[in-house]
């Protein structure tokens, strides 16, 4: 299968190449990917302070997840996350403090706000994709012109519900996009060892599930390949597979000790393929964007995340009665009665 | 009132909800023009269609996990899995998935998912399909588990079940599929869950049982009666929620208590409805509380199954024993 590229490591569109995203777009797309940037760095500093349990950055993959988002209508299509999409969450309606508190212990204040389309980061790697799935054929049912988009890793791929998953979306013809964010490890398992396909993306044609294979690192091939398969999906054609190729740059979440297993020689070589820089000389080269005008980016986003933190630190432990809350539409007597021993701390 | 079977009282209940809410959807393999292979969905796709009586690849997590989808969207799945052994390939979407998905999301997201399945033995059926593995389910939070024994505990079970907010393991007696008859309301028949129901009255001792094992019970107290003993016979229809002011007021009445289930004995339901009679009415008991379940082995062949399953004799025999300690 043919990788698409658009934009080259130096920011140059290759030969006969259009980007579908215009200039406001691709500096819209920029700040996106510069405040995922600084967020993953914060919450980081967060996580060693002691402030915030375990986090998974999205440092290296900005391209893939944020190039992948802008093809979606946050008011009519869905996204079905696993951990590592927070800038497409963002866009989407979920606050910096909404996610971060999650991460920091409070399902409450990390509750979806209501009517953004998203739902709830997942952990059971791959389970999310049958969901994605049924909620794609469920809308088509119901004649909702909503589109889902679900995004999964290239170690996640090897689960059954992958596999499953697709074979469904492909007898349904459901409306659903899969991003498979290939970043080249789940921990410390390299993708070599998740599988002898020559690429993921190969592997959605078995499932009659078209696919596409992306420079994960190029915004406007992901961009343009996310738009394709967001527009069949609309216009009743069904399910597409990207494969987005890209890095993980950083560890795999706070707790991960990546010095143990990455070889910084090939670390390096994708060091050279950040996407973030690449967008940058693109806009400099259309005369779009100064040194000045990123540092001015860089000092909103900063702002925009110095607010958010001094949110998330005002954000305390969940009250205890809520340990017993929306576990059922109602309680039951026995619950009520557990409910009450351990709120008043004294066994019954 | 019509007379009915376990399966024909299935089959209208939810055409009954199809007709009522056209969110109602049934998924599952084989339910389209077969109607399923015990026919629960017979003549349903000819009624609704295909998009409402949905033949599914063969994939249990796919059933499950693809109708927690459908039911974000806005629809109200029924998913029948052909075995309740086979929940096993979808154990994975059901216990940390679909019944944890309105507590992961604070309440923002319900999946009111019914997942109906058969099991239970005495029906000669291969390997792994008669396992009662409720309890697997059991210490599960979120979920509803829950066993209609007769036809009409049907009918107003899985009423209650698809019209639900919460998602519910509806599991179904084998068995009593076409065995069981009896009279189902014609009316809308819904029964509250957490509610159990004395299937027989009875003032020596009390024989807990649900599903399959109600009949058991009720045989054995006919051959108690013979004896002169007065069994009180109770299903307890669903065992999340437990009907505990139920079994203590049961128990209070009788003095004496017997559990009867199909599943192995160690971490059986019995035990939690053991320790709920320990916890709750300690006092009014009369004998130790007896269990009879099936042993500690898996569930064998065919041509040793009776021996495996509890028989009248043992139920007698443990109620006997119950009535006899002074
Ligand atoms: C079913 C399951 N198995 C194992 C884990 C533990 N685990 C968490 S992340 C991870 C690696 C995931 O790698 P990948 O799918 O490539 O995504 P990435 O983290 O690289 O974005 C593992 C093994 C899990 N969360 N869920």
């Amino acid at each position: 299968m043919k990788r698409r590229e658009i934009l080259d490591p130096h920011g140059k569109l290759l030969d006969g190449q259009c980007p579908t995203l215009d200039i406001e777009q691709t500096v819209e797309a920029l700040e996106r990917m510069l405040l995922s940037k600084h967020v993953d760095e914060r919450a980081f500093s967060l996580q060693r302070q002691g402030r915030m349990g375990t986090y998974s950055a999205v440092r290296g993959q900005e391209a893939s997840v944020i190039g992948s988002c802008l093809a979606l209508d946050p008011a009519r299509d869905w996204i079905v996350p696993q951990y590592r999409e927070l800038p497409a969450l963002l866009r989407h309606g979920v606050t910096i403090e909404g996610f971060l508190s999650y991460w920091k212990g409070n399902s409450i204040a990390g509750r979806i706000p209501e009517g953004v389309k998203v739902l709830p980061p997942q952990i059971g790697l791959a389970a999310q994709l049958p969901h994605a799935v049924g909620l794609a054929w469920g809308l088509k049912l119901q004649n909702d012109p909503g589109v889902v988009m679900t995004f999964i890793g290239d170690g996640g791929s090897s689960e059954g519900d992958f596999h499953e998953a697709l074979n469904l979306a492909g007898v349904m013809k459901a409306p659903v996009v899969f991003v498979l964010q290939n970043n080249g490890w789940a921990i410390s398992t390299p993708r070599s060892k998740q599988t002898a396909a020559e690429s993921f993306a190969a592997r959605g044609p078995g499932y009659g599930v078209p696919s596409i294979l992306v420079d994960g690192n190029d915004l406007f091939a992901v961009h343009q390949a996310a738009a394709e398969a967001v527009d069949r999906a609309q216009s009743g054609g069904g399910p597409t597979l990207i494969e987005t190729q890209t890095y993980r740059l950083g560890a795999h979440n706070t707790a991960d000790d990546p010095t143990k297993y990455v070889d910084t020689e090939e670390k390096l070589t994708w060091e050279e393929l950040d996407p973030i820089p690449r967008v940058i000389s693109y806009l400099k080269q259309q005369g779009a964007i100064t040194d000045d005008a990123v540092a001015d980016i860089e000092a909103r986003n900063r702002a925009e995340v110095d607010r958010a933190v001094e949110a998330l630190d005002e954000v305390g432990p969940p009250p205890a009665e809520s340990l017993f809350q929306h576990v059922y539409s109602q309680m039951d007597p026995r619950l009520c009665r557990q409910r009450d021993d351990i709120l008043k701390g004294a066994d019954r | 009132m019509t007379v009915m079977t376990m399966i024909e009282a299935i089959r209208s209940t939810i055409r009954q909800e199809m007709l009522r809410d056209d969110k109602v959807m049934v998924l599952g393999q084989d339910v389209g023009k077969l109607g399923g292979v015990f026919r629960a969905t017979e003549g349903l796709q000819a009624e609704f269609g295909e998009h409402r009586i949905v033949d599914m690849p063969l994939a249990e997590a796919s059933i499950v996990g693809s109708a927690i989808g459908l039911s974000l969207s806005g629809m109200n799945p029924i998913a029948e899995i052909q075995f309740l052994g086979f929940t096993q390939q979808a154990y994975h979407q059901i216990v940390p998935q679909l019944a944890r998905f309105r507590y992961r999301s604070q309440g923002r997201y319900a999946t009111p998912v019914t997942i109906r399945a058969p099991f239970g033995g005495g029906v000669r059926a291969p390997e792994l399909h008669s396992d009662a593995i409720e309890s697997q389910f059991t210490n599960v939070p979120g979920l509803r588990v829950v066993m209609p024994s007769t036809p009409a505990e049907a009918k107003g079970l899985l009423t209650t079940a698809v019209r639900g907010e919460d998602p519910v393991l509806f599991c179904e007696p084998l068995k009593g599929y076409r065995l069981v008859k009896g009279e189902v309301p014609d009316d809308d028949y819904a029964i509250p869950f957490g509610e159990l129901r004395v299937a027989r009255e009875g003032t020596d001792v009390t024989l807990f049982a649900w599903s399959a094992a109600v009949q058991l019970a009720e045989k054995a107290a006919d051959r108690l009666a013979e004896q002169g003993v007065s069994a009180q016979v109770v299903d307890l229809r669903t065992l999340v929620p437990l009907d505990v002011d139920g079994i203590r007021d049961a128990v209070a009445g009788t003095g004496r208590a017997v559990v009867v289930h199909e599943a192995p004995l160690t971490s059986g339901f019995g035990a939690e409805v053991v320790s709920t009679i320990q916890e709750e009415a300690f006092f009014s008991l009369e004998a130790p509380v007896a269990r009879v379940a099936a042993p500690d082995v898996p569930y064998p062949n065919i041509g040793i199954e009776e021996t495996f399953l509890p028989q009248v004799d043992r139920v007698v025999a443990a109620a006997l024993k119950a009535v006899n300690t002074r």
